[in-house]
């Protein structure tokens, strides 16, 4: 068995035939922490002991025969999701000693599921960045180059899966952090649509843009997990009560006809390197062989996204995070790290007497906007696509001083958080030997469409199958 | 549209976000934070009259749960994480 090359559906199927164990399932995505984890930094707890019982209590299981969905396959949560006795840190050192005494919604279902947390992963703190150097520990390196950014801000997860430390990695999405690290890592990464996934027990960031989603090798892996992570949940009050389609069941699903929206303002954007636009492009020429058709749209008020997100984001921020104060758990909030700092401190100005009107209301009243320009296309289109990142994975350091070039790096990712609709990035390709992600947009509840159309493209293009040599 | 720099009193916001900061920090902030207002004040050329804000985007309105009584958190585990505890309760700096 070699870790690095296994797929969720691949690895369910052998532990089933019993090629291999659970219990060596799990070993091996531990062997491959212990070989690179001092290099990638990515992960903030490895929970070895539990995971090595967990995994056994699974082989129990498969012997009976007794099924359950993710039965005995090892992922690893990003350090936002509250796990029960098992350190919780947000990525931050302001709650590096809390243990929790409850788990997320989320995780409760994965553990029912019969899924085994290996660990918990290294991210920008609080979910607060787009490359992983905003953690409070060490900087999550990209395993198709050490000295570049994986993306972030669920850097640690999505290294987690590009290497074989874990099967699946979770994440957040506020504004990019699960899509820009999947682009970043050669993975499929989805954001969901907003109330989708249960909040409950995430440590939050921004309440009204955050999504539960995840990261994996392979579409049908992806589909597999969110099958049980989807759904409404009475402790989420903004979770919603639509039915979760058996989202694997509708990858076959044909996709001849499907209309594909180019949003014109996206591609005609300065700073897009060039390769991205040419990987891009042959992705669509190899979607039109599908029988699929394009168009071009227009979302008008995209150059006011971004501001947008900068105003709306810090100020739900610096409200969250006004509940740390370091008297019933962790530290006090001068520890907070700059990152946090520079948000709680914009989220303040932009609520505060005087700049409120101006800054905050001014921003949610463009923020329907930006959702309309979304609505309008969707009655011609189906789906839009577009690349997930204008670049290639940046240098480490080389936008850690500048907050605003950092933030314009999501320029793409953003707005879908805006209008709180679904994005799946899917790998398209390499440029200079690193990957290129192509995002899917789709109307609110259209995951499923978002799928189908990323199953038949990775019908054509085994991308996954690239995996990283790490030097 | 050459938008106009915006300064910001730091030492006001981390008074009202109950931030300390470091001179070092004021300092750092200062700028960075002014280049980031100074982006985001385009917002100001978008015609958003009569236009309603958003601040939820699925439209759910009043979402209430059945009055049932289910279990929280003991006393035990809700101070497990407190760094101070005076007989079962959370300790506090003395604020009078």
């Amino acid at each position: 068995m070699d870790v690095t090359k296994l797929t969720i559906k691949g690895a369910i199927q052998s532990l089933k035939k019993k090629e291999y164990s659970s219990k060596e399932l799990v070993q091996g995505c531990l062997d491959q922490i212990k070989r690179h984890d001092a290099t990638l930094h990515v992960f903030l707890t490895v929970d070895e002991k539990t995971a090595l019982q967990n995994a056994q209590e699974a082989d129990e299981l498969l012997k009976q025969d007794i099924t359950k969905p993710l039965l005995g396959i090892p992922i690893a949560l990003k350090d936002l999701y509250t796990t029960n006795n098992l350190r919780t840190t947000a990525g931050s050192k302001i709650i590096n000693n809390y243990m929790p005494t409850f788990d997320a919604t989320v995780v409760t279902k994965l553990k029912e599921a019969g899924a085994i947390i290996i660990g918990k992963t290294n991210e920008d703190a609080w979910g607060h960045g787009s490359s992983g150097e905003n953690t409070d520990y060490e900087a999550t390196r990209n395993p198709y180059d050490v000295t570049r950014v994986p993306g972030g801000s669920s850097s640690g997860s999505a290294v987690a899966v590009a290497t074989g430390m874990s099967l699946a990695g979770t994440g957040t999405d506020t504004g990019s952090s699960i899509r820009l690290p999947a682009a970043y890592c050669n993975l499929v990464g989805m954001k969901p649509t907003y109330g989708r996934v249960s909040r409950y027990g995430i440590i939050s960031m921004a309440s009204s843009f955050d999504t539960i989603g995840h990261m994996t090798k392979t579409v049908y892996d992806n589909a597999l997990l969110y099958e049980i992570t989807a759904g409404c949940d009475p402790k989420d009050a903004t979770s919603v009560d639509v039915p979760v389609p058996p989202y694997t069941k509708l990858l076959e699903k044909d996709i001849k006809g499907l209309r594909i929206g180019i949003p014109k303002e996206y591609f005609d954007l300065q700073g897009m390197q060039k390769e991205i636009q040419e990987v891009t492009q042959t992705a669509m020429k190899d979607l039109e062989s599908l029988g699929v058709q394009f168009k071009e749209i227009s979302l008008p008020h995209t150059s006011y996204a971004m501001a947008c997100y900068y105003i709306l984001v810090p100020s739900e921020i610096s409200s969250n995070l006004s509940r740390y104060d370091g008297i019933r758990f962790g530290h006090m909030r001068n520890q907070f790290g700059a990152e946090a700092k520079r948000r709680i401190m914009l989220g303040t100005y932009a609520l505060s007497v005087g700049y409120y009107e101006a800054f905050y209301k001014k921003a949610a009243q463009v923020r329907t906007c930006i959702k309309k320009d979304f609505e309008n296309a969707f009655k011609e289109v189906d789906v839009m696509i577009m690349p997930s990142s204008p670049t290639i994975p940046f240098k480490i350091g080389e936008k850690a001083s500048d907050p605003l070039a950092m933030y314009l790096s999501d320029i793409f990712l953003c707005p879908v958080n805006i209008a709180g609709i679904p994005g799946l990035s899917v790998p398209c390709g390499f440029t200079q030997q690193l990957p290129v992600g192509m995002q899917i947009v789709g109307p609110q509840f259209s995951e499923e469409r978002l799928y189908s159309l990323a199953g038949e493209y990775e019908k054509i293009h085994e991308w996954y199958t690239h995996i990283p040599n790490i030097k | 549209m050459q938008s106009k720099k915006i300064t910001i009193d730091v030492s006001h916001t981390a008074k009202l976000a109950n931030l300390p900061l470091t001179i070092a920090e004021e300092n750092l902030f200062s700028n960075q934070l002014s280049s980031v207002l100074t982006y985001v004040q385009q917002l100001a050329e978008v015609e958003t009259k009569d236009i309603e804000p958003t601040a939820q985007v699925t439209g759910l309105v009043n979402v209430f749960r059945e009055d049932i009584i289910t279990p929280g958190l003991s006393q035990e585990e809700a101070l497990k994480n407190a760094p101070g505890e005076y007989k079962g309760f959370f300790k506090v700096k003395s604020i009078f």
